[in-house]
């Protein structure tokens, strides 16, 4: 009696969850990016499913070596993957991404052509990487502290900011800090005894080391900080979303420049929903509205930063050309120097105690 | 008889193997195997997932010798781990005995709540609050300053003392909790015939109460002890400039340069200086106890 109510209620049940399975594998895109890093905007998400069928599904990492991880670790589950220009060398040699077809991207040919013909994203004449934004690691300071704005690097240095001082808690950029200080080219620091020293002498200035966004925007809403390293889209986020006051300080010594960019993993399931996905953010219309709503860095399109108000941030500082000369963009390093530069870190680190 | 008690404590065994078996499979899963793969991936020179070749190496631990850094920094977090649980029984004990021995009733009931309430919130949670309490301008500074008829500055966060005052709120609990248990099974009547034989409070604290409640404080000591030194949230968020300590450097070869190999060599090095040291104080403590 029992029996066949049981086997009905089982195969309804079989059919309803390989149905399920089936619908939800048919179109759905898994991206993995940073948290709260435009490309898991609920709005963005929400009309980009719309138009195209697809569904996100967003994933998150912490750091660069975890998003590596999770992509050699998960092969075939991620079909989009936001990675840095500096580590999409290591992501081709190690066969984690594929070339990428850019004739299906219709918004790719409105890059600028120094990011999209950049030798970190493109190996013997295919595209690994379809360069999204990119942004400086600057100085931003708490416009309470100054009466106008410094123009030096060796204003963090200065004895009348000592304990209001923040730097990142990340060994790679704070060596290259360290060399843009000294005067040296970050991709290739010759004299690492200068930066160690001038590194050495800023620490007692410090007061932590961040290591978010909101780390710096609370301490700059407390009133805490005078002055310390910062991206150019966090300023820009915590002046026009948060309405903090701070700004950003593009140094004449120079500042880190980096540049984000999409691949698409090998063994993705999904290559025409992430092509699709990608010409979607790189699209001049998601970045407006990102500018607009939540703060952003530059894009790469340069029809995207076109359609900016003229006044803009992002259009007239960081699109100025005398700002261009002076920045430098991050190239890939070897995990042996990032060993180093965490030793070096460390030590700093201890000597202060 | 001997051959008796061997068979009724094997049947014993058998009889309980089915209340222990889900802990000691749950221990094997979560703990163990993970564990071993450490041991394992502290003796390479690179890890298998990254598809780099690797071989067995004793580098990693040659590191931690090679380099006075992270003895430094044992150091100070073995230090950490005493101050915060000197601290813990100086504010842990005497809660436990008000409630194990003064309070009674629904007033009991309502102080114990709170001694554990802290444990109802996240960790996190918890250090963030006291990152709004502590720094200059925060709650503790406006609240003094607006009690106190002169001006003090109070900016506690980004220091040491925060990093104590974060890891004893956190640990206080198990000092209240582990000496509460000891202190409520001391018979009234051994502390009033003290009393009555004419011994001083203060004796009677020394003589009878604190032995008796010893195993609760060792127990919470040690509690206490093992995962301060082993600390890096609260280090990290709570010490600005001071707050490296071992565990924050450990986390930094997981996280930031992903060299795990070294990290868990770190780890195990930790493991067994607390080892060393929980069995150079067990005979001590034995004897307290």
């Amino acid at each position: 009696m029992r029996m066949p109510r049981l086997t009905a209620l089982l195969t309804a049940t079989a059919v309803f969850t390989t149905a399920l399975t089936l619908a939800a594998s048919a179109a759905e895109v898994h991206v993995l990016n940073w948290k709260g890093y435009g490309a898991d905007e609920p709005w963005a998400v929400a009309a980009f499913e719309k138009a195209t069928g697809n569904k996100v599904v967003n994933d998150f990492f912490n750091s660069e070596q975890e998003m590596l991880t999770k992509i050699r670790t998960n092969p075939g589950l991620y079909d989009v993957v936001m990675i840095n220009a500096a580590f999409n060398d290591q992501a081709m040699a190690e066969k984690l991404i594929q070339p990428i077809d850019t004739s299906k991207l219709p918004n790719y040919a409105d890059i600028s052509k120094d990011k999209a013909g950049s030798p970190m994203l493109d190996h013997d004449g295919k595209v690994y990487g379809v360069p999204w934004v990119w942004g400086l690691t600057a100085l931003a300071i708490n416009e309470k502290s100054f009466d106008k704005p410094p123009t030096s690097i060796a204003e963090m240095w200065d004895p009348k900011h000592k304990g209001r001082v923040v730097i990142r808690d990340d060994a790679v950029e704070a060596v290259q800090f360290g060399a843009i200080a000294t005067g040296q080219n970050i991709n290739d620091i010759k004299d690492m005894d200068a930066v160690k020293t001038k590194l050495t002498s800023l620490m007692p200035q410090i007061k932590t080391f961040w290591s978010s966004e909101n780390d710096w925007n609370q301490m700059v809403a407390s009133n805490q900080i005078d002055i310390g390293t910062y991206w150019s889209g966090s300023a820009d986020r915590a002046k026009t979303h948060f309405k903090l006051p701070v700004s950003l300080v593009i140094p004449r010594e120079g500042a880190v420049a980096w540049l984000d960019a999409f691949s698409i993993p090998v063994g993705s399931k999904n290559v025409e929903g992430a092509q699709a996905f990608i010409n979607w953010m790189i699209d001049p219309k998601f970045y407006v509205e990102w500018v607009t709503k939540v703060g952003a860095p530059v894009s790469a399109n340069t029809k995207a930063v076109e359609a900016l108000p003229q006044d803009a941030f992002n259009r007239k500082v960081m699109g100025d050309p005398e700002v261009a000369k002076r920045i430098q963009f991050q190239a890939p390093i070897t995990d042996a120097q990032r060993e180093a530069y965490l030793a070096l870190w460390q030590q700093l680190k201890v000597d202060v105690k | 008889m001997a051959a008796q008690s061997a068979t009724a404590s094997c049947s014993g065994l058998r009889s309980a193997l089915p209340l222990l078996a889900p802990a000691y499979l749950w221990l094997t899963v979560a703990i163990f195997l993970p564990l071993s793969a450490m041991v394992f991936f502290s003796f390479m020179t690179d890890l298998p997932l990254t598809g780099k070749p690797w071989a067995f190496t004793l580098g990693n631990y040659a590191a931690f010798f090679s380099q006075s850094l992270y003895l430094t920094l044992l150091l100070a977090s073995l230090r950490l781990g005493l101050e915060v649980t000197l601290w813990c029984i100086v504010i842990g004990y005497p809660a436990a005995y008000v409630l194990a021995k003064v309070l009674k009733g629904r007033s009991r009931e309502a102080i114990f709540l709170l001694v554990i309430l802290p444990f109802w919130s996240n960790g996190l949670v918890r250090i963030f609050s006291w990152a709004m309490v502590l720094r200059e301008g925060g709650i503790l500074d406006t609240a003094l300053n607006a009690v106190l008829p002169f001006k003090i500055n109070i900016d506690l966060m980004y220091s040491y003392p925060a990093v104590i005052i974060g890891l004893v709120h956190s640990y206080v609990p198990y000092m209240v909790l582990t000496c509460y248990l000891t202190l409520q099974a001391i018979d009234d009547s051994l502390i009033e015939a003290g009393r009555s034989l004419g011994a001083s409070r203060l004796q009677v604290l020394k003589r009878v109460i604190i032995p008796l409640s010893m195993p609760g404080l060792v127990a919470g000591a040690a509690l206490i002890f093992v995962p301060v030194v082993g600390s890096f949230m609260e280090p990290r968020i709570l010490g600005g400039r001071t707050g490296t300590f071992y565990g924050t450097v450990i986390e930094d070869q997981f996280v930031a340069v992903f060299n795990w190999p070294l990290g868990a060599a770190l780890s195990f090095i930790l493991l067994a200086v607390v080892l060393v040291i929980l069995a150079l104080a067990s005979p001590v403590l034995r004897r307290a106890a």
